[in-house]
């Protein structure tokens, strides 16, 4: 019997929590179409992640807990998937779409010849087609897709579909085993350098954001430092302003290209055409003008909150709540406030 | 010995983009450019072709208007360029692009090396990058921020690739595709003299049947392409002194149940 499949994305042998809006996605296309929801779980730890997809919805797995996955490499993913998806001919593939699905999704997509929605805000099924809307133009306009076929993939837009809550459950796991074996795969990881504490701003549900604004920090570089005393202030105010007032609210902290290219804070934290597209509930932007680059990555976010010196600033146009002022008197009377009213 | 690298025009990343009456999206007069990400794939062309002794091409899939990336590409010191176009690509998907990308590529014959930039900034589909490897039948290294090593003479390549976790460093075989990052290098302006050579240069144009394609039947096909609904225009401007903003700005979240 043919299946919606989902893809469970894993580091590390822990499922993204992302993968669970997935499986809810799922969970709606196979009560509309009467098939099952199976979890595809690849590489360490596949089966108690499975049971964990299973208590987010999904009706069976299918597993493959090999060395050759440890690491996502697409050699060996894809042609698993590729496989799985031509021996059963599953109706969808779904995933999140976070850089290592999309490139599997798309890679098993052409493996099969099979059509593949991509960045979906929502799908539904119309008159056998599977059509979905996604942004596009950086998130300036939308369009709508159908695509046809025996198996079509889709990945998803994180935050767009909502997990469920969980309820523990067993499911019927199968196991299968890797299509490609370690001398059959050309594509070698000789190192790996974790960052730890890094930025997950696709996940996050509250972000602050620093722009070229964190440079006008009152605070000054100690006496003889050598460096570029403005670099030194944005940093400052990266880690002693935007940092804690971030941690009282268990965000995480965003960019402004102009603080990226100036060297404040590394092009992970990026938000923006050429960064980071973000979504979150809040959108807290500091010193940011608004460029219409930089609303690319953030427009979709719930609430989005200005603090600005200038009132004039684009970045109002678009704000729910606008806060004129200067963020280093602003964002640090916020921070007392929260930890004060959170009991922190 | 060939580098390849795909590139095309986008709309200018400040252009105001919309939905005309019609249907059809505009940007009213902005201009168009080179895909912004694929400037760094077109200095990294550059870069290895030289260094491999070879020559650097450059592709564009699609109608005259992408002609522009070309020539800005032959500008910045590509050796070559080529334009492939056929009416039955338009409104075709990235399944039918990747398709078509993989026999350009054949068809040049020599190449070792195709290079991608992340994504285009209209579509930003990233799919046929990926597609364009496994119909090739290559390695397909994305998100790359350094090449570290090619050998030639033993077909592998060595390259740093970013992860949202970290970064790896890999080895792989050659011929590859890959597609890199902003990191990966600096750009260069196009100079007086290329840009005068590119302005003369004539570019060929090859159509699906000099490559010898038949594009696949499984398709996607855009329907409709919509304005964003109205934002909810509520928009409150917040004030008083620090603390009285920041007092209400957390009522206000609080509220909202977001904290
Ligand atoms: C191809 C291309 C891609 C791009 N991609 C991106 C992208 O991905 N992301 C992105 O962000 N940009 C991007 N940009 C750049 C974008 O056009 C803007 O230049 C950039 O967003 C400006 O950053 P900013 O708002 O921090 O700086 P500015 O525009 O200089 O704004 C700084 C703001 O800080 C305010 N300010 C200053 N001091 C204070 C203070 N003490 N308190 C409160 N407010 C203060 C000022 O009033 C001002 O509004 C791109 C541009 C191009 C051409
Ligand atoms: N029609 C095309 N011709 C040449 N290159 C393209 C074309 N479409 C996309 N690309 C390149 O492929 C990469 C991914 O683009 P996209 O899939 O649109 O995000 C970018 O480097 C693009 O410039």
């Amino acid at each position: 019997m043919s299946a919606i499949y989902v893809w469970i994305e894993t580091f590390k042998g822990k499922a993204s929590a992302a993968s669970w809006e997935a499986v809810a996605a799922g969970r709606s296309l196979a009560s509309s179409m009467g098939v099952p929801v199976t979890a595809l779980v690849f590489g360490e730890n596949a089966v108690v992640v499975a049971n964990e997809a299973g208590s987010f919805g999904a009706d069976n797995a299918i597993v493959c807990d090999d060395a050759t996955l440890t690491h996502f490499r697409l050699e060996p993913y894809a042609a698993l998937l590729s496989d799985l998806v031509k021996k059963n001919e599953p109706f969808v593939v779904l995933a999140i779409a976070s850089s290592r699905a999309r490139e599997l999704l798309a890679a098993s997509a052409a493996d099969t010849d099979s059509a593949m929605l991509s960045d979906a805000l929502t799908l539904n099924v119309d008159d056998g087609d599977l059509v979905a809307t996604r942004p596009v133009y950086a998130g300036k306009v939308w369009s709508d897709a159908a695509a046809s076929g025996n198996t079509v993939f889709v990945s998803l837009r994180s935050r767009a579909f909502e997990s469920a809550e969980p309820t523990p459950k067993t499911i019927d796991v199968i196991t299968v085993a890797p299509v490609l074996s370690e001398d059959q795969i050309m594509t070698k990881v000789e190192r790996f350098e974790e960052e730890v504490g890094t930025v997950n701003l696709t996940d996050a549900a509250i972000i602050v954001s620093g722009g070229r604004g964190m440079a006008n920090n009152p605070a000054t570089p100690p006496a003889g430092y050598a460096g570029d005393a403005t670099v030194w202030k944005a940093q400052d105010g990266f880690e002693h302003t935007l940092k804690p007032f971030a941690d009282a609210l268990g965000a995480a902290v965003g960019a402004s290209r102009a603080a990226v290219d100036a060297g404040y804070i590394p092009y992970a934290h990026q938000v923006g055409q050429t960064g980071r597209t973000v979504a979150p509930d809040v959108y807290i932007a500091a010193g940011i003008s608004g460029a219409i680059q930089h609303q690319a990555g953030m427009r979709s976010s719930k609430i989005i909150v200005a603090i600005n010196k200038d009132g004039e600033a684009p970045i109002f146009k678009m704000a729910r709540y606008g806060l004129v002022g200067d963020l280093y008197q602003i964002i640090p009377a916020i921070t007392e406030e929260l930890n004060r009213r959170l009991g922190k | 010995m060939r580098i390849a690298v795909f590139t095309r025009s986008t709309p200018d990343t400040a252009a105001k983009v919309e939905v005309d009456a019609g249907g059809k999206v505009t940007w009213g007069d902005a201009a168009t450019v080179v895909n912004p990400w694929d400037e760094y794939a077109l200095e990294e062309a550059i870069v290895q072709a030289k260094s491999a002794g070879g020559k650097a091409a450059v592709i564009a899939i699609g109608a005259p208007m992408h002609e522009e990336a070309l020539k800005h590409s032959l500008a910045m010191g590509l050796d070559e360029a080529y334009r492939v176009w056929d009416t039955s690509l338009e409104g075709a998907d990235g399944l039918a692009y990747a398709t078509t990308a993989a026999a350009a590529v054949q068809k040049l014959g020599d190449v070792e090396l195709v290079i991608f930039g992340k994504e285009s900034v209209d579509i930003g589909s990233d799919q046929h990058i990926y597609q364009t490897a496994r119909k090739l039948g290559w390695t397909m290294l994305s998100y790359i921020s350094k090449i570290l090593e090619i050998d030639y003479a033993a077909r592998t390549i060595k390259v740093e690739k970013m992860l949202e976790q970290g970064k790896q460093v890999i080895t792989s075989q050659l011929p590859a595709v890959i597609s890199v990052l902003k990191d990966i290098n600096e750009p260069r302006y196009p100079s007086f003299i290329g840009i005068r050579k590119a302005s003369k240069a004539v570019i060929p144009e090859w159509t699906l049947g000099d490559l010898g394609v038949t594009l696949p039947t499984n398709s996607t096909k855009v329907t409709a392409f919509k304005n964003l609904p109205p934002r909810d225009s509520k928009s409150e401007m917040i004030e008083g002194t620090p603390q009285e903003q920041a007092a209400k700005l957390v009522d206000k979240l609080l509220e909202e149940k977001v904290l």
